[in-house]
C-alpha cells in the first residue's frame, strides 16, 4: 500500500483539513508552539474561510531545519478531519506521503491512493467514549489528533502539557481534559503505528533569540511603541486584529495606575471614510494618529487621502491586503492595492508607501511610518497583507532603543511662532520642499486654515494659477524629499545579470528559491524594494541586470507597472512572476518560474504553476 | 476675496471683553458669500458669542465640510486654526481633532447638503458619540455653490427659483438629533440675532454635542415667491419656543430670575442657561414632549425654535472613553511607550 519513505528530520509540512469553529485553532497552535519550543523552526498558515461555524479550513505547517518561512509547496502528511473536503485533501499529499484521517467511519471509496500510507484513528469513537457533550467531544475531537501527531512526530508531551497550562492558567479543568484528549491520540498511534514516522522532529537550537508572532500584532505593536494616541477604524479583515493588538497592549501599558485613566483613543467608526478623517483631525491636532484596514477601506479612504497629501496633514494608514477586486476573497493574501495605495486620490496624488515582508519589520516600519508622516507631513500607506498580518511567523526578537524618540517634523513651538513676523503655512524656507506647520491652541499668530480647495504658498485661499502652481510643484519637491528618508531597498547581489525584484511577503519565498535555484546552477541577484518613492538603488539594480523577475502577488503587474512608470527601466527586462491564486506564494512557483525562462521547455500553464 | 485682510487697527472706544480683546479680534477674512446672504448674520452672531465669553482665540477651532457654509469658518475668530476639510466629513475630523486635544472649543459650521444629504451618516455619528463641539447648521435648503438644486432640507411643495416643486419629505436635523439622543438642541434664524447670540455660547460651553439649526436664507437661489426657506416665509412662519439667556459663571452673582417662566438649567462648569418658555405648556427638559410638539407646530407648517431640549452635564466622548484631562497630544514621550523592559515582558507571550 505505501512506498518507503525516507527518513526525513525537521524537514516537512503538514496539512490539517478541519471544518471552522471546532476548536482546530487551538489544536494547530499547540502544535506549532511545541515545535517552535523545541528549537525547531517552524511556519504555520492558516486557509480561512470568511464564515464563523461550518466550513472548511486548513492549516498548514512547515518544519523547517533551513529557516525557510514560506510554503514550500508540497505536502507530505495530510490529517483529513473535514469529509466535505477529503477527496480534494488526498489528492494533495505528495508520493511517499502520509494521510491521517478519523476512521470511526471508514471512507474506502475516498482512499485510493497507493504512493502514500493511510493511517487510520478512530478519533471521533474515542471522543464520544471519553467526553461528555455535543461540543465538547467536536472540541476535543481536534485535541486528539494532535496527540495523534505527537506521537507520530516525536513531539514531546511534556513542553505540549506545560504549554496547556500556560494557556488556560485561569481554566485549570481545560488543561486536564484537553491533555486526556492528547493522551487518548497519542497512546493509540504508539499502540497501532510504528512511532516515529520518517518524517519526524530531533529538538534543535535554532529558534533562541525568536518569538512567533502575527504582523499585525507587531504593528499593533509597534504602533504603542511609536507613541500614537489615537486610533481610529472601521472593522475589516484581515486588518481588524492590529486595531484588537493595539487596544490589548494600551489596556495592560497605557492605562495610569493611580488614576485608571486611558492615554490613548480607540474609535470604532461608523465607516472607513470616517476613520480615516478621524485620524486626520487627530494628526492635523498634534496626535500620533493611525488606521488599519484593507483594500475595500482604501477604495473609501481615497478622497480623504487626497485632502490629506493636499492640505499636508501627517496619516499613518496600514493596508493589509487581501483578495480582490471588490469584496473579493477577504480570508485569502494578495498584493493587490499596489497601485491603488501609491497614487490613491484624484487629481496628481502620490503616496509615500512601506512594504514591510515579515511581522519584524511591520513592527520596525509602524515606528517609521509616523516618524515618516510626520517629518513629511503626508499619509504614509503600510502594506502588509494576510499572510503577514494573520499568521505566526517565526522572527528575530523585537528590540527597542530606549533612546528613540519621535520625529515630530517641523511643529513650531509657541516661542518659535512668537518670534515669526508672519506665519505662512505653506512656504518652503528651507529649500527641502516641507513649510512648516503649527498646532491649534498654542498662538494665535500660528493661525492658518487647512483645506484642500485651492491655495497659495502663503496659506491662503487661490484660484490663481501662478500661486496654485507654486505650491503643487513645491509638493514634487517634499516627494524628491521623502526619497531620501524612506527605507532603502535590500539588496542580495553576487554577480550574476539576471535578478529577481520584489516587495512584501514573497521574501521568504524568494530566499529559499534562490538556494533552490543554486543548486540547479542558476546564480540570481535579488533586491527588495521597501518603500515608495523608490530610492536611488532601486533604479540602480535594475539598470544593472540583464533580465529582471519581477515576483508579485496581483494578476496585473501591479509593482512592476510601478516599476516601469516610477524608474527610467526599460520595461523589456522585466518578466513577471505572478502569484494570485490567494494563498501565499511559495518557493516552487518562483524557481518554477526562473526555470522556465532561463531554460525554455514546454509551456507550462498558470493555473498548473499556481497550485505550486 | 478672502486673502484680503481687514485692517486690524481698533478705535481706543471699542470695548473690550475681558481678555482685553474687540469684537474686530473675533473677526475673521472678509466674507465672499452674496450681499444678504444669512450665513453672514451667523457669522456675526458667532464673532459676538465668542468675544462675549472671552474665548481664546487660538483655543478655537473652527471646522467645516464643503459648500457656502463651509466657506464661513474662515469669517471668523482669524486667531484661530480653521480646517475645511471634504464634502460632508467635517464631523469625522471633529472627532479626531477633539480626541487629540480636549481642551479646545470646536465649532463646527455646516449646510443642509453638507449635513443632511452627503454626510448624514457621520452627522448622526457623532451625536451618537457625544463629541465636544458646537455644530452649526446653516440651513437654506437649496445647494447654492452648484445653482440651486434642492437640498434634503427642502419642504414639501416648496418652489426652486426655476419653478419645479419638491415631492420629497425633508430630513428635519432637530428631530434626528432628538431621536439620536443628542443632550443641545437648538433652532434658530438668521435674521434674529437676539436669539441666536446666546444659543451660541450655551452651545459652546455646553458638554457634549450642541446643534444648532439655523434657519438661514439664502438671497439667490432661495428667496422667491414660493419657497419656504425664504427671508418673508421664515419670518412668518417661525415661532420662539424657548428663549435661553445665557449667563456665564462669572455673572452668575449678579443674575436675577423673573418669576413664572424663567428655567435656570445649571451647564457642568456651572454657568447657566435660563430658559423662558415662549409657547404654553412646550417642555424643553422632556425629550418626548418636545419631540411631539416640534412634530405637531411642523405639520401645521410652522418652525418652533429657541432652546429646543437641553439636557446638561453629560459625559461627552472623553468622559467614556476614560482618557486624562491633559490632552492626548501633549502627553510626554515616555508615558506612551512601554521602553525595552516592557517590549520583553510582552515578548515573553510570543516564545
Amino acid at each position: 500500500m505505501s512506498q518507503a519513505t525516507a527518513t526525513r528530520v525537521n524537514d516537512f509540512a503538514i496539512k490539517i483539513a478541519t471544518v471552522n469553529g471546532t476548536g482546530s485553532a487551538s489544536a494547530n497552535s499547540l502544535l506549532m508552539k511545541s515545535i517552535f519550543r523545541s528549537g525547531i523552526p517552524v511556519m504555520g498558515k492558516n486557509y480561512f474561510p470568511s464564515n464563523i461555524q461550518g466550513l472548511p479550513t486548513w492549516y498548514e505547517i512547515r518544519i523547517s531545519h533551513n529557516g525557510y518561512v514560506a510554503r514550500s509547496g508540497r505536502i507530505d502528511i495530510m490529517v483529513a478531519m473535514n469529509a466535505e473536503t477529503y477527496a480534494k485533501d488526498v489528492r494533495e499529499v505528495d508520493p511517499g506521503g502520509y494521510l491521517i484521517y478519523d476512521s470511526t467511519w471508514p471512507r474506502p471509496a475516498l482512499l485510493k491512493r497507493d504512493d502514500i500510507t493511510v493511517l487510520g484513528v478512530p478519533l471521533a469513537r474515542m471522543c464520544n467514549e471519553n467526553f461528555n457533550g455535543v461540543r465538547t467531544r467536536i472540541l476535543m475531537k481536534n485535541i486528539c489528533y494532535a496527540g495523534v501527531l505527537a506521537a507520530l512526530l516525536n513531539l514531546d508531551l511534556e513542553r505540549i502539557r506545560e504549554l496547556l497550562a500556560q494557556t488556560y492558567a485561569k481554566k485549570p479543568q481545560l488543561v486536564d481534559s484537553n491533555m486526556k484528549a492528547i493522551q487518548l491520540g497519542y497512546d493509540y498511534a504508539k499502540a497501532n503505528f510504528t512511532c516515529p514516522l520518517p518524517l519526524h522532529v530531533e529538538p534543535l537550537n535554532a529558534t533562541s533569540g525568536h518569538v512567533m508572532i502575527d504582523g499585525n500584532t507587531a504593528a499593533g505593536l509597534g504602533c504603542v511603541f511609536a507613541g500614537a494616541t489615537v486610533a481610529a477604524w472601521y472593522p475589516i479583515t484581515p486588518s481588524t486584529s492590529l486595531m484588537d493588538a493595539f487596544k490589548s497592549f494600551c489596556d495592560r501599558t497605557r492605562i495610569d495606575p493611580t488614576t485608571n485613566r486611558k492615554n490613548f483613543a480607540f474609535i470604532q467608526a461608523e465607516d472607513e471614510l470616517a476613520a480615516i478623517g478621524m485620524v486626520i483631525g487627530a494628526s492635523w491636532n498634534g496626535a500620533r494618529a493611525f488606521t488599519a484596514t484593507s483594500g475595500p477601506g482604501i477604495s473609501l479612504m481615497n478622497e480623504f487621502l487626497g485632502l490629506a497629501y493636499y492640505a499636508e496633514v501627517p496619516a499613518v494608514v496600514f493596508d493589509i491586503q487581501r483578495v480582490g477586486p471588490s469584496t473579493g476573497m477577504p480570508t485569502r493574501t494578495q498584493q493587490c492595492d499596489v497601485m491603488a495605495a501609491a497614487y490613491a486620490s484624484h487629481g496628481d496624488t502620490r503616496h509615500v508607501c512601506l512594504y514591510p515582508s515579515d511581522p519584524e519589520e511591520c513592527f520596525y516600519m509602524a515606528v517609521q511610518a509616523f516618524d515618516l508622516a510626520e517629518r513629511l507631513q503626508t499619509p504614509v500607506l503600510v502594506l502588509s497583507d494576510l499572510d503577514i498580518g494573520m499568521n505566526d511567523w517565526m522572527c528575530r526578537d523585537l528590540k527597542w532603543d530606549d533612546s528613540y524618540r519621535p520625529d515630530r517634523g517641523k511643529v513650531l513651538s509657541d516661542e518659535e511662532i512668537e518670534k515669526l513676523e508672519k506665519f505662512y503655512r505653506f512656504f518652503d524656507k528651507d529649500g527641502d520642499g516641507i513649510p512648516a506647520r503649527t498646532l491649534p491652541g498654542v498662538n494665535p499668530k500660528g493661525a492658518y486654515f487647512a483645506r484642500g480647495s485651492g491655495h497659495s504658498q502663503y496659506g491662503t485661499y487661490t484660484e490663481d494659477s501662478t500661486e496654485y502652481q507654486i505650491v503643487v510643484d513645491r509638493l514634487l519637491k517634499k516627494w524628491a524629499t521623502a526619497k531620501k528618508l524612506v527605507p532603502r531597498a535590500v539588496i542580495d547581489a553576487s554577480g550574476s545579470d539576471l535578478g529577481i525584484v520584489s516587495i512584501g511577503s514573497c521574501d521568504g519565498a524568494i530566499h529559499e528559491a534562490i538556494d533552490v535555484l543554486k543548486t540547479h546552477g542558476v546564480g540570481v541577484n535579488y533586491m527588495r524594494v521597501r518603500s515608495f518613492p523608490f530610492t536611488e538603488d532601486v533604479e540602480r539594480f535594475l539598470s544593472n541586470h540583464r533580465v529582471i523577475f519581477v515576483v508579485e502577488q496581483n494578476r496585473d503587474a501591479q509593482f512592476r507597472s510601478l516599476l516601469t512608470l516610477e524608474t527610467s527601466v526599460e520595461k523589456t527586462k522585466l518578466r513577471s512572476l505572478l502569484h494570485y491564486s490567494g494563498l501565499p506564494i511559495s518557493s516552487h512557483f518562483i524557481v518554477e518560474g526562473v526555470l522556465d525562462e532561463v531554460r525554455p521547455r514546454k509551456a507550462q500553464s498558470v493555473q498548473t504553476a499556481a497550485q505550486g | 476675496m478672502t486673502f484680503l485682510a481687514k485692517p486690524k487697527v481698533a478705535h481706543p472706544s471699542l470695548p473690550k471683553n475681558t481678555l482685553g480683546l474687540t469684537r474686530r479680534q473675533y473677526e475673521g477674512a472678509l466674507s465672499t458669500l452674496c450681499a444678504g446672504c444669512g450665513h453672514d448674520s451667523i457669522t456675526a452672531a458667532i464673532v459676538e458669542a465668542a468675544w462675549e465669553l472671552s474665548l481664546e482665540p487660538q483655543n478655537v477651532v473652527k471646522l467645516s465640510g464643503i459648500g457656502c457654509s463651509s466657506k464661513t469658518t474662515a469669517y471668523f475668530v482669524s486667531g484661530g486654526h480653521g480646517f475645511n476639510s471634504v464634502h460632508g466629513r467635517m464631523p469625522s475630523i471633529a472627532m479626531g481633532a477633539s480626541a487629540a486635544n480636549r481642551n479646545l472649543t470646536y465649532v463646527g459650521v455646516s449646510g443642509d447638503g453638507d449635513t443632511l444629504s452627503i454626510g448624514l451618516g457621520q452627522f448622526c455619528h457623532a451625536i451618537r458619540r457625544n463629541v465636544n463641539m458646537l455644530y452649526i447648521i446653516e440651513n437654506n435648503g437649496v445647494y447654492g455653490l452648484t445653482k440651486g438644486q434642492f437640498s434634503a432640507s427642502a419642504d414639501v411643495g416648496t418652489k426652486a427659483k426655476k419653478g419645479e416643486t419638491n415631492f420629497q419629505p425633508p430630513i428635519d436635523p432637530v428631530l434626528l438629533a432628538m431621536t439620536l439622543g443628542a443632550t443641545f438642541v437648538a433652532r434658530s434664524f438668521s435674521g434674529d440675532k437676539q436669539q441666536l447670540v446666546p444659543l451660541i455660547q450655551a452651545g459652546i460651553r455646553h458638554k457634549g454635542f450642541a446643534l444648532i439649526d439655523v434657519l438661514s436664507p439664502c438671497v439667490t437661489f432661495n428667496d422667491h415667491e414660493g419657497s419656504t426657506k425664504s427671508y418673508a416665509y421664515t419670518r412668518e412662519h417661525y415661532e420662539p419656543a424657548v428663549h435661553a439667556d445665557f449667563v456665564p459663571l462669572e455673572r452668575e452673582i449678579t443674575a436675577s430670575y423673573g418669576e413664572g417662566e424663567a428655567l435656570p438649567v445649571v451647564m457642568h462648569d456651572g454657568s447657566r442657561i435660563v430658559l423662558r418658555k415662549c409657547e404654553a405648556g412646550y417642555d424643553p427638559t422632556n425629550r418626548t414632549v418636545a419631540s411631539t410638539q416640534i412634530q405637531e407646530r411642523m405639520k401645521a407648517g410652522e418652525y418652533l425654535t429657541g432652546l429646543l431640549f437641553v439636557e446638561p452635564s453629560q459625559s461627552e466622548f472623553h468622559d467614556i472613553n476614560g482618557t486624562p484631562d491633559e490632552a492626548l497630544n501633549s502627553l510626554p514621550f515616555e508615558k506612551l511607550s512601554p521602553g525595552s523592559k516592557g517590549l520583553e515582558k510582552i515578548l515573553a507571550r510570543y516564545r
